[in-house]
């Protein structure tokens, strides 16, 4: 019952009991919407917002990952923002995270899915063994992960699949795939879901999407792969401060020559900037530091589907995932193989109609006539 | 699931293999045909070698001669500049420089993108030219056959949705970076079977060409 | 975040920042929004906020956007929620307002084209609340209340 009574109680309460001042209010209302990618002007909107929302209460089930996403959340700097949104949600499950073992673990689950039958988010870390493949890949608690999320996300309000592998399958799914890993969007049919795709994701844009769930009410407005598009509008090239240097030609060679040295772009090092959207070229990592292209490295499209297989990280963009210079030699050879044979036939051809040609004379031919 | 994503490493991984192989297979068996029925057997003496006379035209053709040049000024002026301009963002754009490295291992200077922009530009406004001219000139129109049009489309995409790619004018950029190289695999694909077996066959043929005017002997 | 502070930091072209720096593409955009919003302030007394934490910036960029618009005379810091630093800059008008959490880490950044920013000015909620809060204290001390008009 603790959960329910919780919930009850609207943010600009909860957070005022925990002596949070109006101006206090104000500033966290800038920051949300700092963190969201909305403008600064949104400020007030989020502000009559928050002060009326109510805590929604959310289910995180991990599967087949690295924990990186949990850690990408937690990790981040200290009393944040992201901390605030994460103590004003109600975060019931979270099996790397909770205090609670075992069966009372998994009571808390199943408790909080019956007190907010169809108000519950659901977040989902880790790829899952699809309904076909052998299901003791990845258990929890005994129940098959493909259980489990059907389970859970029965009476779910929408789902948040939270980094690659969630939101595609990510490395578990990597080429040759040997546990049969589906993302949550493939078996998840019947309920929204929003990607929040990275290899990790960005932090702010995890609790920026529960941000815009409990203010306004809704998911945020997505893209193709389910992406909301307020992170995931723009790419990294075009968001790039590197992107006059691209525009310019001006390249880095390798990463310790003059042009590394002077900051140019990274297109020849395999930056797959051009082809991944994502935010943290504005959003930066590890408390707005930095992030990998302002380190010299170049993106790994760690936010787009098939990243681990899309050939290899150090080749540009443009170059084929598989194909080398021996498949066209080879093929090549091949084709000079036949072609001559082809000919060879053709000149045989000739020369035998050559030989059983017999000459007709005009007379001859007359004489037929 | 299949978004813009799988579609550009669906263009990047298999397709580019099929359409690579049936390039190779298809040109070599056009040239090595060429090659082994080869000429009629020469009786008579040579005058000359015919080394230089036949490089030195594969040359000298590239420029029209003038009469060729009064009878059909737009055909050379045009002509010329989209070709000069194809091989321009075909050779000297640094992701393809980059994509026959992988290849071949051999790599040379790139020109700046914006003027690889600017020259494709041109290009296309050319590619548009020629083929009204070809739909408008009263002979031509009539010596066309669906194949030019053909050939012309797979050109014209080529070149188009490389600039599109290039400038970010389709969203999201997988998907038009895929559309290119689709386009330029459907090419490659069907080089080795339409006239565009000429970007290599010319080479032979002026060689021939020269040779034979070259030896000053007689050929039948 | 001090050993991380430690290392130094070498930035691409190595000039120092100055206020006549060539801009870059990035910071000059941002000032010529500068110039609109107030333009706006001016015309019509509408305010704007400019989150200076979703441009992208190069490393280098903030600082120096930071040393061309310059100090003001006001400075202000207020305690709510950890640290808010707002700094007029030299441009009449503009305002840089940091907001920090406890630990001093930035939550946002903006600039703030305003006759005063909108954190420096008490809330709406509570005046209404201050006076009430007067109104009781009044009382208790035993005078006549106020004539609420
Ligand atoms: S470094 Fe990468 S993202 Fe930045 S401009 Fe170059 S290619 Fe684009
Ligand atoms: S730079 Fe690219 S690979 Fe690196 S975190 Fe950002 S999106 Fe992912």
């Amino acid at each position: 019952m603790a959960a329910r009574n919780a919930t009850e109680k609207t943010l600009g309460e909860s957070l005022r009991e925990r002596g949070v001042s109006r101006r206090g209010f104000l500033k966290f209302c800038a920051a949300t919407a700092s963190m969201m990618a909305l403008p600064p002007s949104m400020t007030s909107t989020i502000a009559a917002a928050l002060e009326q929302a109510r805590r929604p209460s959310v289910i995180w089930l991990s599967f087949q990952e690295c924990t990186g996403c949990t850690e990408s959340l937690t990790r981040s700097h200290a009393p944040t923002v992201e901390d605030l949104i994460l103590d004003v949600i109600s975060l019931d499950y979270h099996h790397t995270l909770q205090a609670a073992a075992g069966e009372a673990a998994e009571l808390a689950r199943v408790q909080a899915m019956k007190a907010h039958a169809g108000d519950y988010l659901v977040v989902v870390d880790g790829s899952l063994p699809g309904p076909d493949s052998n299901p003791g890949y990845s258990t929890v608690a005994g129940h098959s992960n493909y259980d489990m999320l059907m389970e859970t996300v029965e009476h779910a309000a929408a789902v948040v699949a939270v980094g690659s592998c969630a939101a595609f399958g990510g490395l578990p799914h990597a080429s040759p795939n040997p546990t049969g890993a589906v993302s949550v969007l493939d078996v998840v049919k019947h309920k929204p879901v929003v990607n929040v795709s990275g290899c990790p994701p960005i932090p702010m844009v995890i609790t920026g999407v529960l941000a815009h769930y409990l203010i306004f009410g809704r998911l945020p407005e997505l893209d193709a792969y389910h992406r909301p598009l307020a992170f995931f509008g723009q790419s990294i090239h075009d968001r790039c401060y590197r992107r006059p240097f691209y525009d310019k030609g001006l390249f880095a060679k390798s990463f310790d020559d003059e042009g590394a040295r002077l900051g140019w772009c990274l297109y020849q090092l395999g930056c797959k900037g051009p082809s991944t959207y994502n935010a943290c070229a504005t959003m930066r990592w590890n408390d707005g530091t930095s992030w990998p292209v302002e380190a010299g490295h170049p993106c790994l499209g760690c936010a787009e589907p098939s990243f681990w297989d899309a050939g290899g990280f150090y080749q540009a963009l443009s170059v084929p995932t598989s194909a080398s210079g021996m498949t066209v030699l080879g093929a090549g050879a091949a084709g000079a193989l036949v072609g001559g044979a082809v000919a060879a036939l053709a000149k045989r051809r000739t020369k035998a109609e050559e030989a059983r040609r017999q000459p007709v004379t005009v007379d001859e031919l007359e004489q037929k006539l | 699931m299949s978004g813009s994503m799988e579609f550009l490493l669906w263009t990047k991984g298999p397709m580019f293999n099929v359409a690579i192989a049936i390039f190779a297979i298809g040109l070599l068996v056009r040239i090595a045909e060429i090659f082994v029925l080869g000429r009629e057997r020469n009786y008579a003496e040579p005058r000359a070698s015919e080394w230089l006379p036949g490089l030195r035209t594969v040359f000298t053709r590239t420029v029209a001669d003038p009469g060729t040049f009064k009878r059909a000024p737009f055909n050379v002026v045009v002509g010329w500049v989209w070709h000069i301009g194809f091989l321009i963002a075909l050779l000297l754009f640094v992701p393809h420089i980059k994509l026959i490295e992988s290849l071949t291992g051999l790599s040379w200077p790139a020109l700046p993108n914006p003027i690889i922009s600017m020259v494709t530009a041109v290009t296309l406004v050319a590619l548009i030219a020629t083929l009204i001219h070809r739909m408008t000139h009263p002979v031509k129109r009539r010596i066309s056959t669906i194949e030019d049009y053909l050939v012309w489309t797979v050109v014209f995409a080529v070149v188009l949705t490389g600039f599109l790619a290039f400038n970010r004018m389709i969203n999201p950029y997988p998907l038009v970076l895929g559309m290119h190289i689709l386009s330029a695999e459907i090419m490659l694909i069907l080089l080795p079977f339409t006239k565009l077996t000429h970007i290599f066959t010319l080479f032979i043929a002026r060689w021939y060409n020269g040779a034979a005017f070259g030896r000053k002997g007689v050929q039948s | 975040m001090s050993s991380l502070d430690e290392i130094p930091v070498v930035s691409g072209a190595g000039a120092p920042a100055s206020r006549e720096l060539p801009l870059n593409g990035a910071l000059e955009s941002v000032l010529h929004e500068v110039r609109h919003a107030l333009a706006r302030l001016v015309g019509t007394g509408e305010t704007t906020k400019i989150d200076l934490k979703s441009m992208p910036f190069g490393p280098g960029d903030l600082d120096r956007l930071i040393a061309f618009l310059g100090k003001g005379e006001v400075q202000a810091s207020i305690e709510a929620l950890g640290p808010t630093r707002v700094q007029e800059t030299a441009t009449a008008g503009v305002w840089l307002v940091d907001y920090l959490n406890s630990e001093a880490q930035r939550l946002a950044l903006h600039l703030e084209i305003a006759h005063v920013p909108e954190i420096l000015r008490p809330q709406p909620q509570d005046l209404d609340d201050a006076i009430a809060v007067l109104d009781a204290r009044l009382n208790r001390v035993g005078g006549d209340p106020p004539p609420t008009s």
